[in-house]
């Protein structure tokens, strides 16, 4: 599903992000991507959603290989993936609900099913009551879940998710931390970048760890047995 | 392609402030365009009323046959640069003048002989009224054995020349100093708009949107405050001709011609504009 080998990643200015990355996540998983801010959690998935280049080694997605994309097949590769984000990234003149259209508009999906796909996403993460509630008037963990919604109406195969309880509060963080478990129980894979041990700790998923742009830990690699552990 | 259409008219409705703004900007910059026009188109009809009165008159030799004459005249016309050539006998050259010259009706009443030689007048074709042909026919007209002279005003010929380069000179300079003045206001005020809404952009590209679908609504949009500010710029200049009439001077207006291609080339600014600000955002980010 993803696959890093031997990926480096140097920014122009900002010196080495990335540092001979290798790990697969395959169909279904969920894993956690953890790590100070700055080890790199955050160019991982830049790089799975192809917003950024490895610079070294190669990255696959999905059947693609980002390192060859050509900027015309970005956006095939985008509708995938389902992307949330910290500060959600909501567009604040458009109801809950006409966000979540708006995703499934701009990939061409046929008009007459929008309205059901989206009630349908809406209901899972437990907005529909608030379908019509625009960004300002949602409490953040709403917010989130509209995001969410947003990123799944495309039936993606993974959920990147870049500190998603990032700006919540703790009840907030826990509800949309088990929606996105609901959401990998139902078959979709989901990769987590997160700082916060807590929730690893509760959770009996894969952990991967950065530190200064290198994996530092695998629990695949470094305790199969277990099944998943805190670094 | 209605998704398009809806998302290029949601801008006006969500962003009404900048989109007045664009409109209006464009709107002048082509208004201002468009006075110039008015004053290129007011000038060209002018010098073309000027141009009209130059006239070439061939004196004939006293005596000279009729036939010779009507041949001549034939002839004459068929130079690429006539559009006409009169005849003018000497008994209707002193019949108009006892017309014209009213102070010397007694004189001329008296003649005993017709002292005024018959000519043939000559008007030229619009476009060959500058002074390389008007030299070049009258030469060719002092050819024929019968013409005693050739009257033209060359000094005045001379000048109308050098006016008329020198307005196709200036108005080509302050034309496209308008016109890049108007292209980069244009630009600006659509590069705002793009701006606005860089976070829509972004979003956009993050849940899949090609380039082409996320430039589309703004080239439409940018192509309608274009076309919106071009009929109001139009509107303005037609204000402005009415009250110059009625209190200046009398002038003319565009034709439809230069009124559709007024409002055409405020949507094609439009679109130029959204595509370069719109296609510079999407390759930075």
């Amino acid at each position: 599903m993803i696959k890093f080998t031997n990926v480096f990643k140097t920014y122009a200015k900002g010196g080495l992000a990335l540092k001979d990355v290798t790990f697969h996540i395959a169909k279904g998983e969920f894993a956690f991507l953890t790590g100070h801010s700055g080890a790199g959690k955050s160019t991982v998935l830049k790089l799975v959603y192809a917003d950024e280049q490895p610079t070294n080694g190669e990255v696959r997605v999905s059947g693609y290989v980002v390192t060859d994309l050509s900027p015309r097949d970005v956006p095939h590769l985008r509708r995938r993936l389902g992307i949330v984000f910290q500060d959600f990234r909501l567009l604040e003149d458009r109801t809950a609900e006409e966000n979540v259209a708006f995703a499934l508009e701009v990939t061409g999906a046929r008009r007459s099913s929008i309205p059901a796909r989206v009630m349908r996403v809406l209901t899972q993460v437990g907005l529909a009551a608030k379908a019509g509630a625009y960004p300002r008037e949602l409490s953040g963990g709403e917010q989130q879940r509209v995001a969410i919604a947003r990123a799944l109406v495309n039936e993606p195969q993974v959920l990147l998710a870049d500190e998603p309880t990032g700006n919540l509060d703790e009840r907030a963080t826990r509800g949309v931390f088990q929606l996105l478990r609901d959401i990998n129980a139902s078959g979709t894979a989901v990769v987590m970048a997160t700082h916060d041990l807590e929730l690893v700790r509760t959770a009996p998923y894969r952990v991967i760890e950065l530190q200064e742009g290198a994996v530092v830990y695998d629990s695949d690699v470094d305790e199969p047995a277990a099944g998943g552990s805190t670094a | 392609m209605t998704l398009t259409v809806r998302e290029a008219l949601l801008a006006f409705r969500r962003a009404p402030l900048l989109s007045a703004l664009s409109v209006t900007t464009i709107a002048f910059s082509l208004f201002v365009l468009g006075l110039f026009g008015l004053v290129a188109v007011n000038l060209r009809a002018a010098l073309r009323g000027v141009a009209e009165r130059v006239e070439i008159v061939a004196y004939l030799l006293p005596g000279t046959p009729i036939e010779t004459i009507t041949t001549a005249e034939q002839d004459i016309e068929a130079f690429p640069e006539v559009a006409s050539a009169d005849y003018v006998s000497e008994d209707s050259a002193l019949a108009r003048a006892r017309r014209e010259l009213v102070e010397f009706r007694a004189l001329l009443r008296e003649l005993e002989s017709n002292p005024l030689p018959g000519s043939i007048e000559i008007k030229l074709k619009p476009g060959y009224e500058d002074a390389a042909h008007v030299n070049a026919v009258a030469d060719r007209l002092r050819g024929f054995t019968f013409v005693d002279d050739v009257r033209y005003g060359r000094d005045w010929v001379e000048k109308l020349d050098r006016l008329r380069g020198l307005a196709a000179a200036v108005g080509l300079v302050v034309g496209a100093a308008f016109a890049v003045v108007a292209v980069i206001i244009i630009g600006t005020t659509i590069r705002m708009a793009v701006l606005q809404r860089s976070r829509e952009i972004a979003i956009m590209r993050l849940v899949g949107a090609t380039d082409g679908f996320i430039r589309r609504p703004f080239l439409l949009q940018g192509a309608l405050k274009g076309l919106l500010g071009g009929l109001v710029a139009v509107g303005l200049s037609y204000t402005a001709y009415v009250l110059i009439n009625r209190f200046l001077i009398s002038a003319s207006f565009f034709n439809g011609l230069q009124a559709v291609a007024i409002v055409g080339f405020g949507t094609v600014i439009g679109l130029m504009g959204s595509l370069l600000s719109v296609g510079r955002h999407l390759r930075r980010v």
